[in-house]
């Protein structure tokens, strides 16, 4: 990484950068933690419907003093606003949502995803000492397509686009594409696809911080 | 005349039996019975599985139900979440038995029990540590995993509005596990902000229909709570 030439991206220009790629009129679920920021950057006049796991289609950004409702929470349990024409219903149903297939989209991050497209993001051991899954099993396995918004590697510099996840899974084959803060990639049946680098950067450079190999399209 | 509104929490909890499976709604602080959870505290059953979306946060509530040693197992989506000190001390110590369930599993189980179903295929968790051990069948294609409907004793559930019918309404998110919840146990108690008369509730606007419910309670969401769960 002491290769100036390059810029990685920042989180924002991550969340940014996908939230180019989502058209208007998609129903989206967007992950805890980085995925969250995504809904900053797609513009109120594109109709983009946000849903979250507790029962909310239409979730708008966070409130205002004026507008805040300590019972409006999102599944990340932050306050929220509806927009208008959002609609609230329970949890079985919220599910039907995702499991059903009927999301366009989601957005989760991950601790590692394997060039067949599994993804590992809810344990970081077998032995964890208390696990926690949510509803990321159901979102893997549900939703019409899976992307991953993450950083290309650990904080100490370990690849996160791999041969085999590490980790334990969280659903098997079910990411079509990652973007990272140096590249957006595509999963396919040959393995990872690498659609757009940051400028500067190599697909030499990328390949040293990816754990499976790069192809380019065609 | 039927009147399911009970006059006090001791009458509320009658019965429940020690060794119950009790289901809690709500998802964090929004939508928790907190007061039921108060009652049951005071009723004192005890080896109790319960099932809730987290496993508590602090020392009150779902927490301090944990802390009573009153829980013998747990089934949760996300028992770690900010706050849940209890309950991580517990299972550190294996004090506390967990079930881990991917939370549409969790409501689909729940759904199932309401509606006669005893179990279903899914795809989710296929492939993974939350379905080892468990029965598999490919249908179309795609590799699914058995699960089994969750039936319950009793459930506890926050509702908005309630007439003497148990027809309820929830505020906002708060609606979250409490619908389905309620239609998935023997002994189903709502506690509600607001009990108004028989037509009160608009039956269009009606979430719950009454006959998943047996007893309601008024327990009106003062300012206070409504800051405390804002905190």
């Amino acid at each position: 990484m002491n290769d100036l030439s390059f810029q990685t991206m920042s989180r924002k220009q991550m969340a940014e950068r996908l939230a180019r790629d989502i058209p208007e009129g998609w129903y989206v679920n967007l992950g805890i933690g980085l995925p969250t920021l995504v809904a900053d950057f797609v513009p109120q006049e594109r109709e983009v419907i946000f849903h979250s796991e507790n029962g909310l289609l239409g979730m708008g950004p966070a409130p205002t003093p004026e507008q805040a409702d300590p019972w409006l929470i999102n599944a990340g349990k932050q306050q929220v606003t509806l927009r208008p024409g959002g609609s609230f219903f329970h949890h079985a149903d919220s599910f039907s949502i995702i499991r059903g297939g009927h999301l366009d989209l989601c957005v989760l991050g991950a601790f590692e995803v394997a060039q067949n497209g599994d993804i590992a993001n809810w344990a970081t051991s077998a032995a964890d000492n208390a696990p926690a899954v949510g509803g990321a099993m159901d979102l893997s396995a549900g939703a019409k397509r899976l992307w991953v918004l993450m950083e290309h590697t650990t904080k100490d510099g370990q690849p996160k686009l791999v041969e085999t996840c590490s980790y334990p899974l969280t659903a098997l084959g079910a990411v079509s594409r990652i973007y990272t803060n140096l590249a957006v990639i595509e999963v396919t049946d040959r393995g990872f696809i690498v659609l757009e680098m940051v400028p500067g950067l190599t697909l030499e450079a990328l390949q040293a911080q990816t754990g499976a190999k790069l192809h380019l399209p065609g | 005349m039927i009147n399911k509104v009970v006059r006090d929490m001791a009458e509320a909890m009658a019965g429940v039996q020690d060794g119950s499976t009790v289901l809690v709604g709500g998802f964090g602080s929004v939508g928790q019975p907190d007061a039921l959870i108060d009652g049951l505290i005071e009723h004192g059953a005890k080896e109790l599985t319960v099932v809730a979306n987290n496993a508590g946060a602090g020392r009150i509530g779902l927490a301090r139900l944990l802390e009573l040693r009153r829980v013998r197992k747990i089934i949760c989506s996300y028992p770690r979440s900010a706050g849940s000190v209890v309950f991580e001390e517990l299972f550190r110590n294996h004090e506390i038995e967990l079930e881990v369930v991917p939370q549409g599993t969790l409501a689909e189980r729940l759904r199932a029990a309401g509606a006669g179903i005893p179990a279903f295929f899914t795809p989710t968790g296929y492939g993974t540590l939350l379905a080892k051990g468990k029965q598999t069948a490919e249908f179309n294609g795609k590799p699914c995993v058995l699960e089994l409907a969750l039936k319950a004793d009793v459930a506890l559930v926050q509702a908005e509005l309630a007439d003497r019918w148990g027809n309820l309404t929830f505020r906002l998110s708060g609606r979250n596990f409490n619908p389905v919840m309620a239609t998935a146990a023997d002994l189903t108690i709502v506690q509600a902000n607001r009990i108004v008369d028989l037509g009160g509730i608009p039956p269009e606007t009606v979430v719950t229909p009454g006959i998943f419910v047996n007893r309601v309670i008024e327990v009106p969401v003062d300012g206070a709570s409504v800051q405390e769960k804002a905190a």
